[in-house]
């Protein structure tokens, strides 16, 4: 497969402009110099300054552009864009706040890579980071992505069906279940290292599917996104995306996939076992405890002003391919 | 209020150079209260906020109420210890300010999050446990403004400090809002509950009077 390199000068035109915003800041910030001031009063702003400050020198994580197939449903869609993809995230390895993964990951290291499939099956294996992306043939999906914190975005990720995965490794008559597993590694996540920085919860992140869930054909293994491969503060180099769950099911940076026979623990579950169950499908009728969840805010770029609150749907929205496998299931006992 | 005894004040010192170290004072605390505000919305409104803009609006609004709260609070047992109660002429701006931070805060709430969504509103704040303390929280505080001005506390006579007497009530609402509103990080919110904590003791005295005559009267 081949696999084309961009160099870092093929900006795209969205980019430049972003480089002179960051810029244009940065000069505000070192005139005014009241940040110490501010801070005495009122909060101080969460943003990370000191990296502004000294972010020049290092070099971002470097993306790559991939082949893939693209996807046939684009029309009509409105996309979050890449800037707000890629600055917005989740991710506590790299500290809970979400301006933080960006800051922080641009160092992390995804070369070498392994991503492990073991357990109940047949036919374990290994596959290292070139494999990644060309065991499988690659496709472009257009995916929601619905956080359970009650914002979603629209996303265009690069991957393969976990489903392909899981039956090259011929799970045996006792795979019940899929257990998922982050890298561990303190030194290149500052957030495993510090526990007011990781959000207090336990690492290594884990989650878990069940085996049907796992195959069904929206289930993704991604490996990149808006056409080149995943920046580390999305989940480089691999991640999960189950769309129809909210958000913290889709665990990033996998190193291992396992099939199980019993429901694997999940790390938000172990956390707060009242707000975040297992199977944490999209259920416009379930609240969480400390806020609704008949509605979110649909995020499409970067200003306050770039949202939209708007109906949460059932499964969100993925009822058609994915309600059949919850038939009987009473989904507020099941959350 | 005043003292008698003023040995940092000159002899000579002119009754206007007195009032101008009040008015610099108070012109600082526009400025440091005032210029955050403007920097983090311009930056919000112009999509330059990395991470979620809609969360840090409600965050830097919330812990700068907090802040200011604390301050307000430091102002009566600081002006004591310094002898200078001059800085007492400070706490109401600085209350204000707490005040005006706090309404910002359920502004953008209301604005940017539920985006004009009353219903989801008014349904949030009973189911809430948090957000039901800190919307009581924040009347008290609405309250206390509406009462500082000068010619309402004249009128109000003792019974103006009485009500003004709840600031120690609503420190504790919002530290207590602070730490269940929180998903998982829990050591800022606990940190502040250290920080109002420590502010309540400054006023020990006070406090102890306050709750033995509630149980007296």
């Amino acid at each position: 497969m081949l696999l084309k390199l961009t160099s870092k000068s093929s900006l795209t035109e969205h980019q430049v402009t972003d480089e002179n915003i960051y810029h244009q800041r940065r000069a505000v910030l070192k005139q005014l110099g009241f940040l110490g001031a501010g801070a005495l009063v009122a909060g101080v702003s969460s943003q990370s300054h000191a990296s502004w400050f000294s972010g020049e020198d290092k070099p971002s994580f470097a993306t790559k552009a991939l082949n893939y197939k693209p996807a046939d449903n684009a029309a009509g869609q409105i996309l979050t864009t890449e800037k707000k993809v890629t600055t917005h995230n989740n991710f506590y390895e790299f500290g809970s706040q979400k301006h933080q993964p960006v800051e922080l990951s641009q160092q992390f290291n995804v070369k070498p890579w392994q991503l492990s499939i073991s357990g109940e099956c047949d036919k374990p294996f290994t596959l290292d980071y070139d494999e990644l992306f060309t065991r499988f043939p690659l496709e472009e999906r257009i995916y929601r992505l619905r956080c359970v914190e009650a914002w979603s975005m629209v996303i265009p990720w690069l991957g393969f069906s976990l489903a392909s995965l899981i039956k090259q490794a011929s799970p045996n008559s006792k795979a019940k279940y899929v257990a998922f597993e982050t890298l561990y590694d303190p030194e290149q996540m500052p957030g495993q290292a510090n526990r007011r920085l990781g959000g207090g919860i336990q690492y290594p992140y884990t989650e878990g599917l069940r085996l049907d869930e796992a195959m069904n054909p929206l289930t993704l293994l991604s490996v990149g996104l808006y056409g080149k491969t995943l920046p580390p503060q999305n989940g480089a180099p691999i991640r999960l995306v189950v769309p129809w769950k909210y958000g913290f099911k889709s665990i990033k940076s996998i190193v291992s996939i396992k099939l199980v026979s019993t429901p694997p623990q999940t790390t938000w579950n172990k956390l707060a076992p009242q707000e975040y169950g297992f199977y944490a499908n999209v259920n416009p009728m379930h609240d969480h405890p400390r806020w609704s969840q008949a509605s979110e805010r649909r995020i499409s770029g970067s200003s306050v002003f770039s949202a939209k609150r708007i109906e949460t749907l059932p499964f969100n929205g993925y009822g058609e391919q994915v309600a059949h496998l919850y038939k009987g299931m009473d989904l507020h006992k099941y959350y | 209020m005043y003292t008698l005894n003023k040995p940092h004040i000159k002899h000579n010192q002119k009754p206007l150079e007195r009032i101008n170290q009040l008015l610099w004072l108070k012109v600082l605390i526009h400025c440091l209260s005032i210029s955050p505000l403007l920097y983090i919305y311009a930056q919000a409104f112009t999509g330059q906020l990395l991470g979620d803009p809609v969360d840090i609006l409600i965050h830097f609004t919330g812990i700068g109420a907090f802040n200011l709260l604390l301050i307000t609070l430091c102002i009566s047992p600081l002006a004591k210890k310094l002898k200078a109660s001059k800085l007492m002429k400070v706490r109401r701006l600085l209350g204000l300010y707490s005040f005006f931070y706090g309404v910002l805060h359920l502004t953008n709430f209301l604005v940017f999050d539920l985006q004009f969504d009353w219903s989801l509103f008014a349904g949030e704040i009973i189911k809430r446990p948090y957000i039901t303390i800190g919307m009581l929280a924040f009347v008290m505080l609405t309250l206390l403004a509406i009462t500082s001005h000068n010619k309402l506390k004249r009128k109000m006579g003792r019974q103006w400090q009485s009500l003004h007497n709840l600031s120690y009530l609503i420190v504790i609402l919002v530290s207590i809002h602070f730490y269940w509103s929180v998903k998982s990080e829990l050591t800022t919110p606990i940190f502040y509950g250290g920080l109002t904590l420590i502010v309540l003791l400054l006023r020990f005295k006070k406090l102890k009077v306050l709750i033995s005559s509630r149980f007296t009267s």
